[in-house]
């Protein structure tokens, strides 16, 4: 009796519910434990960021709950479902490092692939492409080729493209990672005011202390050798926030216990 | 003002060509000379004369049966069997040139469609990889003289004659650059590319459509201008020893038959034009798919910066 309702609170709140999850790749030279012994719940409408040294796990954690990779050992679910069903289901969109943008398809075709892909009739997709390009701020571009965008554009396209599905759950791994830091602000603003909008789910990974802080509700601190979890952080800081939030000691303080996380975390004698 | 760079940049083009083609004149004659001369001395000899030096120089360029033809020699005869010859007469160029060309086409157009077939079987599987990609590696190392006149013989006691059989051999040549360009270019896609298709559970069908096919194009039409070029090797070699009796093959052999070597470099410099236009067209074909694709961004980032 009280299992089965536990169970149902979960499904109507959890959205990835992970539990002593573990990953190895067999290489030549022995087993690499990318992930190991992570636990994890993430809820409908968080904002949750992985952030981590290079060879944490954070984006193999991302790619697990994409069904991209599968976990060796432990339970997953997305959706109250296995990563494979929910996949199949369509549960999310995935905004690569790299915009992974068709070259040879225009930003609204781009935006309409999975659209195509998922068999709906066209005066949807026409629909659907227009509002999400809007969404992301590129409304008269929809002729143009990926090549003739800058890259911060490039990147928005590619959220279109996400969006474009109408997942609750959003992934998104490092996507501001190659852009200059103006144009990230200036993306970071809009993806919170996009989350607040539509209140999704949102999995972030990240490097940037000060972008993990700035947009997440809770913040999952990382660490390699083997990957895992080293703190969860939940934030305090509301809801609605601009970039000037940045200045305040409450961020700040934020910022420096994830800071010290990442610290104790890293062997540094491992790194040249 | 704007045209003016593209205008120094296409004399800049020329300009090697050009020099290249006169560098190579330039040698022809002077190999001829040297390779004629022997024959201008015999006869000499034989007549018991002793003609000047310059006298027997400038006899070399017009022998009847030259070792080696001077170019002017080559380029009259080209004129005299083509513009200067009726298309349906068995002495045209022109007629043997087509004649060869249509098995050529015919062998090239079965040799790009069974390519590109035998790389999608490859791609989409693995034991095909492993079982099939020696053999067709294997196809290419048998010398193609040896085996033509089997495939005759074998495709005539089917009875089949004619086109098909010449046009079987082309395709043998040129269907292997087509697969080895093909499996790189279904396997091409970037790695988020195929991650991204696999976020949608999109179905083998559509990521061969919607990915792997547009990626392979470009990487299609470089194969496919190796593939031309060698279905016309392919149809010439064979009319070689089959006896034929038209063709740009049946050309060069009954030249070789009777010493006409000013008729069998004719030949063979119309085959070497015939196939640098077909690589000329192939290119263009792929140009044009690669604009139709939004892929030319050269000529666009340059229109665009002016």
């Amino acid at each position: 009796m009280y299992e089965a309702l536990t169970t149902q609170e979960n499904q109507a709140s959890a959205v990835i519910d992970i539990a002593q999850l573990s990953l190895t790749f067999p290489t030549s030279d022995g087993d690499v434990h990318a992930l190991s012994d992570i636990n994890l719940l993430i809820n409908q409408g968080d904002f949750v960021s992985f952030i981590g040294p290079s060879g944490c796990g954070k984006t193999t954690l991302l790619r697990v709950i994409a069904d991209l990779e599968r976990a060796t050992a432990g339970s997953i679910q997305v959706n109250g479902l296995s990563p494979a069903e929910a996949r199949l289901a369509r549960a999310y969109g995935y905004v690569f490092q790299a915009a992974a943008l068709y070259p040879w398809r225009t930003i609204a075709r781009n935006v309409a692939l999975p659209l195509e892909i998922m068999g709906l009739n066209s005066r949807d997709i026409e629909q659907r492409v227009r509002h999400n390009l809007e969404l992301v701020n590129l409304s008269g571009f929809e002729k143009k080729y990926p090549w003739q965008l800058s890259g911060g554009m490039q990147q928005r396209a590619s959220i279109a493209r996400a969006l474009a599905v109408e997942p609750d759950l959003l992934l998104m791994d490092e996507p501001f990672g190659a852009l200059d830091e103006i144009v990230r602000d200036h993306l970071n603003e809009q993806l919170l005011q996009l989350w607040a909008k539509t209140n999704k789910t949102v999995v972030f990974v990240t490097h940037s202390i000060p972008e993990a802080v700035y947009l997440s509700s809770r913040i999952v601190v990382m660490s390699p050798r083997p990957g895992r979890i080293h703190d969860i952080i939940d934030s305090d800081l509301p809801r609605e926030r601009d970039l000037s939030i940045r200045e305040t000691p409450e961020f700040l303080a934020l910022a420096n216990r994830v800071r010290d996380g990442l610290r104790a975390g890293h062997s540094y004698d491992e790194v040249a | 003002m704007s045209k003016t760079p593209a205008k120094v940049g296409r004399a800049a083009a020329w300009l090697p060509v050009a020099t290249v083609v006169f560098g190579i004149l330039l040698l022809w004659y002077v190999f001829a000379v040297v390779l004629n001369l022997p024959w201008e001395k015999s006869v000499a000899t034989r007549a018991g004369t002793s003609p000047a030096m310059m006298s027997m120089v400038e006899n070399t360029m017009r022998q009847e049966r030259p070792v080696l033809p001077a170019p002017h020699q080559v380029v009259e005869e080209i004129i005299n069997t083509t513009v200067k010859k009726k298309i349906t007469s068995k002495r045209s160029l022109v007629f043997h040139a087509g004649i060869t060309l249509s098995s050529s086409m015919l062998g090239f157009a079965m040799g790009t469609l069974l390519g590109i077939l035998l790389a999608i079987a490859i791609v989409y599987n693995r034991a095909l990889n492993k079982s099939l990609m020696p053999w067709i590696i294997a196809s290419q190392t048998i010398p193609i003289l040896a085996i033509a006149p089997m495939i005759i013989v074998v495709l005539n006691a089917v009875g089949i004659q004619g086109l098909l059989p010449k046009a079987f051999i082309s395709m043998y040549l040129s269907f292997f650059p087509v697969v080895v360009g093909m499996v790189k270019g279904l396997n091409s896609p970037d790695r988020s590319h195929v991650d991204l298709m696999h976020t949608y559970s999109a179905s083998p069908f559509q990521t061969f459509f919607k990915l792997r096919l547009p990626t392979s194009l470009p990487y299609l039409f470089t194969s496919m201008k190796v593939a031309v070029a060698i279905s016309l090797v392919g149809a010439i070699v064979a009319e070689l020893p089959t006896g034929a009796v038209a063709g740009l093959g049946a050309r060069l052999l009954a030249g070789s038959y009777y010493g006409q070597t000013i008729q069998i470099w004719s030949a063979l410099v119309v085959a070497s034009v015939l196939a640098a236009l077909l690589v000329m067209i192939v290119d263009l074909l792929g140009r044009w798919v690669n604009r139709r694709m939004g892929l030319a961004r050269n000529d666009n980032a340059a229109a665009g910066a002016h």
